[in-house]
């Protein structure tokens, strides 16, 4: 290990909790694998804090194999990092080289504030669902939807938007920090399926309306969101809102 | 609120309205140019002064520049609108960010341009539209324009000033054309070419015919 071992210095953004003014830290880690992933390499900053008897740096992650969502920072002036396609889980020291200086921050929207240091109140993105994001259909068991038939293309389209983790990088990387993407690939998602169908103009119009009173930016067509994204869900799901939406606004119930 | 103004009001809505009011102000460049390359026949103005008659005096088209002017006015507030949301989004900046790994810098810069052509937008009106409206009003009599291109575009700084003008237009445009279509939900395989072909034709076109007016008749090319 010692012939691959890497120096690397970290300025983390640190703050006690949403009312309280951050600032950066400077760290410096003389153990670091290139194999580790970047939430290995704070796991042993935070035993490091631990050992001085300091307060370990607070982030977010679970699965830690790049399905859950959760681990949200921001890396060197990008989300989950450089590389294209990854969370920060799935992001390996080996894209960093010896001696680097690491930025790292939470993401930045006033729709997403900072709990405490690298971590983010995601609950915005859950409201969102909580107003249109589901079929009230019964939709059966699992081997119930393999009876359903539906056309491989759409299925592999709804599939496409379904890979959404919500993670919120699209809102970190917009410059507007707006959320068209994650909203725009939960629509999707549904108003592609024959599921969906029952609720598919309320569902346009309570999102959109839900998203917009959480305060996220507009869109503004930059294409950030879909470069940045994990699982790089295309921009052609913002448009397929747009339709969703305006079509919805022509011919819902709701006057 | 009705359900008409809450969808204008709505982030998608205020969308919707800078895509539309975007395409009929560039509906209006077609016809600008058309109208002012008649200029380059260099026929001591003859053909440019007649089609400006017509546009000047004719009154279907006079109704329609009061459509143009609320077009304008709609495009810059609910642009302003936007920028503001936008800012207010995102209250605490990032300390380090690399936006150019992810985006092309003029379609970041939508607000700056935008500003810089109502900016040109001020100097032009002030140049043709406005006194020769105002004449139009007082007298009756339309102004000879034709005259005024040749005695203002004499002034290099003038010249400079509408070049800058044309360089603002073709960065507003390569982004604006294409992010109309998006907006309008028009994004699909089939035609994605064509709006893309378009859009960079367009935008590069368009500002390099109004580019060479001042600029021929400044060098004497037009006279």
């Amino acid at each position: 290990m010692s012939a691959d071992n890497m120096h690397i210095k970290l300025k983390v953004w640190r703050q006690s909790n949403s009312n309280t003014k951050g600032d950066f830290e400077n760290y410096s880690l003389d153990h670091v694998s290139p194999d580790m992933s970047f939430l290995e390499m704070f796991d042993v900053l935070n035993e490091q804090l631990i050992e001085e008897g300091k307060e370990p740096v607070a982030f977010d992650h679970d699965c830690r194999e790049g399905i859950c969502g959760m681990c949200s920072m921001y890396i060197n002036g990008r989300a989950h990092g450089p590389l294209k396609g990854v969370t920060t889980c799935q992001l390996h020291m080996r894209s960093f080289n010896d001696g680097d200086t690491i930025v790292v921050e939470p993401w930045r929207a006033e729709a997403f504030p900072v709990i405490k240091d690298l971590v983010v109140d995601r609950d915005a993105f859950d409201r969102v669902i909580s107003a249109g994001g589901f079929v009230s259909v019964n939709t059966g068991n699992a081997q119930d939807a393999n009876s359903l038939p539906i056309p491989k293309i759409a299925a592999d389209e709804a599939f496409a938007a379904a890979a959404c983790i919500a993670c919120g990088a699209c809102v970190a990387a917009c410059k507007n920090a707006s959320a068209m993407l994650f909203v725009s690939a939960k629509i999707s998602q549904l108003a592609l399926l024959p599921q969906g169908q029952a609720e598919r103009t309320i569902r346009a119009e309570k999102m959109v309306a839900q998203m917009d009173a959480e305060g996220f930016g507009n869109c503004t067509n930059t294409g950030a969101c879909s470069a940045e994204c994990p699982k790089e869900i295309g921009q052609e799901n913002i448009a397929r809102m747009n339709r969703e939406y305006i079509g919805a606004k022509l011919s819902s119930s709701a006057v | 609120m009705s359900w008409f103004s809450q969808t204008l009001t709505s982030s998608i809505g205020k969308k919707l309205l800078m895509a539309l009011t975007g395409l009929f102000l560039i509906s209006f460049l077609v016809i600008h140019a058309t109208i002012n390359a008649m200029i380059f026949y260099n026929d001591g103005g003859e053909t440019f002064t007649h089609w400006g008659h017509f546009m000047g005096t004719n009154p279907i088209v006079r109704t329609l520049e009061i459509g143009l002017i609320i077009g304008f006015l709609v495009h810059i507030v609910d642009g302003l609108i936007l920028w503001k949301n936008n800012s207010e989004a995102r209250p605490i900046k990032y300390a380090m960010n690399k936006p150019s790994a992810n985006s092309t810098w003029y379609s970041r810069s939508m607000g700056l341009l935008g500003t810089l052509l109502l900016i040109f937008l001020v100097i032009h009106t002030a140049h043709f539209w406005i006194p020769n409206r105002s004449n139009q009003f007082a007298t009756g009599e339309e102004l000879n324009l034709y005259q005024m291109m040749l005695d203002i575009f004499q002034n290099p700084l003038v010249v400079l000033i509408y070049v800058l003008g044309c360089i603002s237009l073709f960065w507003h445009l390569l982004h604006g054309f294409k992010s109309a279509f998006q907006t309008l939900g028009l994004n699909h395989i089939k035609y994605n070419g064509a709006i893309n072909f378009l859009g960079t034709a367009f935008s590069i076109v368009v500002p390099i015919l109004f580019a060479l007016m001042p600029i021929s008749i400044y060098l004497g090319w037009v006279y």
